[in-house]
């Protein structure tokens, strides 16, 4: 079977980093836009100063460290720590570059070849044993010249603590600038604009008042203060400098407190009593930088790994998440990103409409609501039907140009997976999973009403809804029916193109189910994922090889865990003869390939 | 899935002529290939016979809906219209009502058409004759039932009744 399986990864994998990409192209247009693009700069200019403020800061550190009250390691376990570390640390730079670099695989053989490289190249930092001494050898150089900090890594891991740590820094480094590249791609994205500004304000806000210090010593000297009672730590000598200095940023950095973790009694004291919020974002943010500049800023008494867990506990204080979501978060974003992730998960999504081109042309639409006194924009360069509603005086859903079908509440994400499967007149397309209808209804506007649509969706419940939205929005070629989506091959079989928007824990979109964040469990997870392969089988056994204009299959989830996307299709592509394809969506991010 | 037996046919005829008149004829045969009219589950659904034809291959329990419904057949063997018709019956229908922008939302929650929020009507219509309503722009809105004829309804005071929307004639289809 000559199967091709196209995927629509770049969607599922980082849904709310995806959902705001989408945004990017509008900004221009909202009003906010010059101040986003502010903050993104003003983001630069931060992590340069972080920079600079480090060195002073070890000055400071070196001159007044104190003893850390505990002392819980020994030294190898601590040798042992930092060496795990390091590990991971590489890890999450390899990732990083890893992301970046998109593999262009045009054959399945290339492909292949392609991952044994790569599995060669990480097997060679994670461990010591290889498989094939041979490749491996040429995997390091390869390596080498790609990322600098794999060099004395194997050789001097076991032996040197301090080039360990150098490499650490390196990659640290490395890491935090790919952090702050990514962190201002998605700045720029972010959709609400007054969010951003927000953002900025809260995370970033000392460094981008440092900026501007000649204006504002007061707010320093506040932020200092804020520093002084989150930590116990005196910082006075640096409030006074700012107010004389003009020149060099140093001084201004060197004004910064240090940051210190919690001890143990600290944090039985505090787990008695409410959470302080505003505590918590501080020693968060604090701790985030600290740890992406790990070599410079940390306490030598404290593992990484303790920062870590404070960290953690933190992060899932603040935002509610249950411990193991957030320990899945962790493992997947790096720490750069992480609460980029969670603020987004707080804000709402702006609502989206889509056209329906069956009965009505966007610029007709708009005008219709923008008589109805609804503000809106188009969404995007990337969609000729998308429009975002900022705000609206009459309920969205309820207007007569709603009622008519010409338009669908639908959030700009649900455009992409039909995107990706570019239905064709004519043809025969499945749409597994379908209610309530969403993107079916967007595939039959592509299709022009022509040739048959299978939606297909395992609840009757849902159906009702599907059976409702493709009335509405006048759809005629649609066959509706209710079967397990796993024994769908049995039922009708010779598709030219599949839609599989398969069942998942959602946890892309917390932001629109908040209670996601606590009632996930890993059996919740490992639950989907096993269904998800069933179902991804059943899909390509659907579709016809040998279709003349098709043959595609489109694997869409709004979860960005691993399991419940790259293990699927690393699923699907052992188990049936598939290959992935280009989704020919020219944004958002690749997912993790090997 | 079946095609509709005689009586239902009739039955099912009458009320559309009721809208349409004698256009039905052009809703079967039209340029773009042969559609016909199944009953599945009391429901009578408007299909195109390239697609009635794959779905026989889905099973009679799990098939939910092909094509587009018109309507469907009471317990008591009457037809009922639904909304979702209305794309089809409109662009044929013989007699229409226009509501008043300020009318619409309250005739699509449901209320009555009144006088005050009638905008045009075609004239010469009979009384208790099945009429479209359309809002003042040409988007076809749903059915309705004309209470007084043409002539009548110009003596009519504001908020005299001018067209009931039958039941199950709203927007929201079930």
């Amino acid at each position: 079977m000559g199967k091709v399986a196209r995927r629509e990864l770049s969607d599922s994998r980082r849904g709310p980093g995806r959902a705001s990409k989408k945004q990017a192209d509008p900004t221009p247009l909202f009003s906010g836009s010059t101040s986003t693009s502010s903050g993104g700069s003003g983001k630069k200019a931060q992590s340069q100063q972080h920079g600079k403020q480090s060195n002073g800061k070890q000055q400071q550190l070196n001159a007044k460290q104190t003893k850390p009250a505990v002392a819980t390691a020994t030294k190898q376990q601590k040798q042992q720590q930092q060496q795990q570390q390091q590990q991971k640390q590489v890890m999450n730079g390899k990732h990083g570059s890893k992301r970046q670099e998109q593999a262009s695989d045009d054959d399945e053989e290339d492909l292949e070849d392609e991952e044994d490289e790569d599995e060669d190249g990480e097997q060679a930092m994670w461990d010591d044993d290889d498989h094939d001494d041979d490749m491996d050898d040429d995997e390091d150089q390869d390596d080498d010249d790609e990322d600098d900090q794999d060099d004395d890594q194997e050789d001097d891991r076991m032996d040197d603590d301090d080039e360990d740590e150098d490499d650490q820094d390196k990659v640290n480094a490395t890491h935090g600038k790919h952090a702050a590249v990514q962190a201002k791609g998605s700045d720029d994205d972010e959709e609400g604009d007054e969010f951003d500004d927000d953002d900025d304000d809260e995370f970033d806000g000392q460094p981008i008042k440092l900026g501007m210090r000649g204006r504002s010593a007061d707010s320093d000297d506040s932020d200092d203060e804020q520093d002084d009672e989150d930590e116990g730590d005196d910082a006075a000598p640096l409030g006074d400098n700012d107010d004389e200095e003009d020149d060099g940023l140093q001084t201004n950095i060197s004004g910064r407190d240090t940051f210190t973790l919690p001890s143990g009694q600290e944090i039985e004291k505090e787990s008695l009593l409410p959470p302080d919020r505003v505590l918590l974002q501080q020693r968060i943010k604090d701790n985030i930088m600290v740890l992406a500049d790990f070599a410079k800023l940390r306490d030598p008494e404290r593992s990484r790994s303790e920062y870590m867990e404070v960290l953690t506990r933190d992060l899932t204080l603040y935002y509610g998440y249950s411990d193991y979501l957030m320990g899945k978060l962790l493992e997947l974003f790096p720490l750069g990103e992480i609460v980029e992730f969670l603020e987004a998960n707080e804000s709402p999504r702006p609502i989206s409409i889509r056209t329906n081109t069956l009965k009505t042309r966007r610029r007709d639409l708009a005008q219709a609501l923008i008589n109805r006194g609804v503000n809106l924009d188009p969404i995007g360069k990337w969609s000729k039907v998308g429009l975002v509603i900022f705000d609206s005086p009459v309920p969205i859903g309820a207007t007569p140009e709603y009622l008519a079908g010409h338009y669908m509440i639908q959030s700009a994400s649900s455009f992409l997976p039909v995107m990706a499967m570019a239905p064709q007149e004519h043809e025969r397309i499945l749409t597994m999973c379908a209610a309530p209808g969403g993107k079916t209804a967007y595939c039959a506007a592509l299709m022009k009403n022509t040739g048959v649509i299978f939606a297909n969706d395992a609840s009757k419940d849902r159906l009702r809804a599907l059976v409702a939205n493709t009335h509405r929005m006048g759809i005629t070629n649609t066959i509706v029916c209710n079967y397990d989506g796993r024994a769908f091959p049995k039922v009708m079989g010779n598709f030219d193109r599949v839609l599989l928007d398969a069942p998942c824990s959602g946890t892309g979109v917390i932001a629109k189910d908040q209670s996601v964040k606590t009632n996930k469990s890993d059996d919740d997870i490992m639950r989907c994922s096993t269904l998800q392969k069933e179902l991804i089988l059943a899909a390509i056994d659907s579709v016809d090889a040998n279709s003349k204009t098709g043959g595609y299959i489109v694997y869409s989830t709004c979860s960005i865990t691993v399991e419940e996307n790259e293990w699927v299709i690393d699923y699907a592509l052992r188990k049936r003869n598939v290959k992935l394809v280009e989704t020919g969506l020219d944004f958002g991010q690749p997912g993790f390939k090997r | 899935m079946r095609p509709l037996t005689e009586d239902e046919t009739k039955i099912f005829f009458e009320k559309l002529a009721n809208y349409i008149g004698g256009n039905i004829q052009l809703l079967i045969d039209r340029p773009d290939g042969m559609y016909c009219f199944r009953l599945h589950r009391d429901r009578v659904y408007y299909v195109s016979e390239e697609i009635m034809r794959k779905a026989t291959s889905v099973a009679r329990d799990n098939l939910m809906s092909l094509g587009t419904c018109f309507g469907k057949f009471t317990k008591s063997g009457k037809f009922r219209l639904q909304v979702t018709a209305l794309e089809f019956l409109a662009p044929y229908a013989k007699f229409k009502v226009w509501v008043k922008p300020n009318a619409e939302q309250s005739y699509l929650y449901g209320n009555h058409v009144l006088k005050s929020g009638l905008g045009r009507i075609t004239e010469d219509t009979p009384r208790y004759q099945g009429v479209v309503v359309y809002s003042m722009n040409d988007i076809p809105l749903g059915f309705g039932v004309a209470a007084y004829s043409t002539q009548d309804c110009r003596k009519l005071d504001p908020t005299g009744y001018h067209c009931f929307p039958p039941s199950r004639c709203r927007r929201v289809s079930s």
